[in-house]
């Protein structure tokens, strides 16, 4: 029997940020403690601007905290200003914008991962072909991104992420660009491919639907300097279907949410 | 679909119809207007000259290769240092900033106005035409790869910073290819420009080239002769444009300058 794990995936205590530039000070983030378990799928909603993108580039090591302290299994990301690029290593990041590279097919923007760790060339193919299935991109290995779909881009994104199978899976409102459809078919991928890959999952969404229907534990920020308003935990089974979107239950947790939010405004 | 299949031949059938509405105006000018053959020789004066020209080459394929070579030569001068200052200037700032002035200076001069200085300086063979041809081709390409190395996407370089790629993967798998394709604009202007240089090079000095010939066949108040090494000098032209273009959509299958239009 394994034991279960001592440490949290994720922790965050005491967080602030502060960003300074010439004209204008922005306190974006203050007096964050969070703390992620394994295999949890967390949603971080709030307003535009209340600093929940902030947040995740600092899980990330994007951004390094000005006070305070994260911690990816329990080891520090940071050493003074220097990142710790073992622990970064074990952390995918999704961004909204895809970022697909165009000059590279969709097998070599999910492998540029694999290539810039020294893998060769077999085990990155048959890896991005791998992925591909995943995330059902099989057929469009060698298509070019421009060649793709707004939805199919996002997911050879996702799977460039998932390439060298991080523990963790940051994303940022991956979706935001895709129309209605399509991203409930994106969001029931994303949640199949959480639980593949057992993941340690963190978005960050304007969505309360998106958010409701996927995470296990749903943080709202409060605005400007983000302060962690409220933990929400989601009780339904998995694996969800679309549905749920339609259940009372479902509605109360949305109405709720939406109401903390519309009370900071 | 049907739509277009057909804006896709329609170049092809276009540029044809276009050429012999070209000649046949041009030859009814010649007949109508009662030019004088010095000034506008008939189409089929020029038409019987280039006949000669492919008769005996040795008359004019020296001529050409000579062109060619100072084309070709002056033009790689100017894309390995128009990379390299592009390069540079492009990534420090402050030197950047320091040469600006002097650069856009040396741009505006209108730089076929120095061809008789480096005519004294390099003397009448080949040196100073490639100098002219390298100082032509120089400041596009230049221009450019300072704009491309600039223009790499910030999100780009996000994903490389979450990578933790090192300084020469970057380079290797986002900078190189980001710029590319500004390397190759700044190539096709480049090209043309250094044909132009050796051209003009060949006009005010020495006894080769097919901007000799032209001179030549001026003086000697041979028009048919003038226009047909004008159509050599065009088919060089073309040909030079062509080669780099093709090898811009070997090397950037994915641009969209190469997909969109087919042609440049």
């Amino acid at each position: 029997m394994a034991a279960a794990p001592a440490v949290p995936e994720l922790e965050l205590v005491g967080v602030e940020k502060i960003f300074e530039t010439k004209r204008a000070t922005t306190h974006a983030l203050t007096a964050i403690d969070l703390t992620i378990e394994r295999e949890e799928f967390i949603a971080i909603i709030g307003q535009s601007g209340c600093g929940k993108t902030t947040l995740l580039r600092i899980l990330a090591g994007l951004v390094r905290p000005s006070e305070g302290a994260v911690r990816a299994e329990g080891r520090s990301l940071w050493d003074g200003a220097v990142l710790d690029t073992e622990t970064v290593n074990k952390l995918g990041i999704v961004f909204q914008d895809p970022n697909l590279f165009p000059w590279y097919s969709v097998e070599d923007n999910i492998a540029l991962p694999l290539k810039l760790r020294g893998v060769d060339r077999k085990t990155r193919r048959a890896r991005a072909h791998e992925l591909c299935d995943l995330v059902g991109l099989t057929g469009f290995e060698h298509a070019y991104p421009r060649e793709l779909s707004g939805g199919m881009r996002q997911r050879t994104a996702i799977a460039r992420a998932l390439s060298y199978r991080p523990a963790v899976l940051l994303l940022d409102e991956p979706f935001g660009a895709l129309d209605a459809m399509t991203r409930d078919r994106m969001n029931l991928e994303l949640q199949s491919i959480a639980a593949a890959t057992r993941a340690t999952v963190v978005l960050v969404t304007h969505s309360i639907n998106e958010a409701v229907f996927l995470a296990d534990r749903i943080v709202l920020l409060s605005p400007r300097p983000g302060r962690v308003r409220s933990i929400t935990p989601v009780p339904f089974s998995r694996p969800r279907e679309l549905e749920l979107e339609t259940q009372p239950e479902f509605q109360d947790i949305v109405r709720k949410l939406r109401h903390q939010l519309d009370e900071d405004t | 679909m049907d739509r277009e299949r057909f804006m896709k031949l329609l170049p092809w059938i276009s540029t044809p119809l276009l050429l012999i509405v070209t000649v046949v105006i041009w030859k009814l000018s010649t007949t109508a207007f009662d030019i004088s053959p010095f000034v506008l020789p008939p189409p089929e004066a020029v038409a019987q000259t280039l006949l000669e020209f492919s008769r005996q080459p040795d008359t004019w394929l020296v001529h050409a290769r000579i062109t060619l070579v100072e084309t070709v030569v002056g033009f790689g001068f100017a894309l390995v240092t128009g990379v390299m200052v592009g390069a540079v200037l492009g990534r420090i700032f402050w030197l950047e900033l320091a040469v600006r002035p002097l650069v856009v200076a040396l741009q505006v001069i209108p730089k076929v106005a120095l061809i008789p200085l480096f005519v004294i300086w390099f003397g009448f063979g080949l040196t100073s035409k490639v100098i002219i041809a390298a100082i032509l081709a120089f400041f596009p390409i230049m221009l450019n790869v300072l704009l491309g190395v600039r223009s790499v996407e910030p999100g780009h370089r996000e994903v490389m910073r979450s990578l933790n790629a090192n300084r020469w993967q970057t380079f290797s798998s986002l900078d190189f290819h980001s710029t590319l394709p500004y390397v190759f604009a700044g190539m096709e202007v480049g090209i043309v420009l250094a044909l132009i240089g050796a051209i003009v090079g060949e006009y005010l000095g020495g006894n080769v080239g097919l901007g000799y010939m032209v001179v030549v066949s001026l003086n000697a108040l041979d028009a048919p002769r003038l226009f047909a090494v004008i159509i050599l000098l065009a088919g060089l032209g073309w040909l030079l444009f062509f080669a780099v273009n093709g090898i811009k959509r070997l090397m950037i299958p994915w641009h969209e300058s190469v997909i969109e239009t087919g042609i440049s």
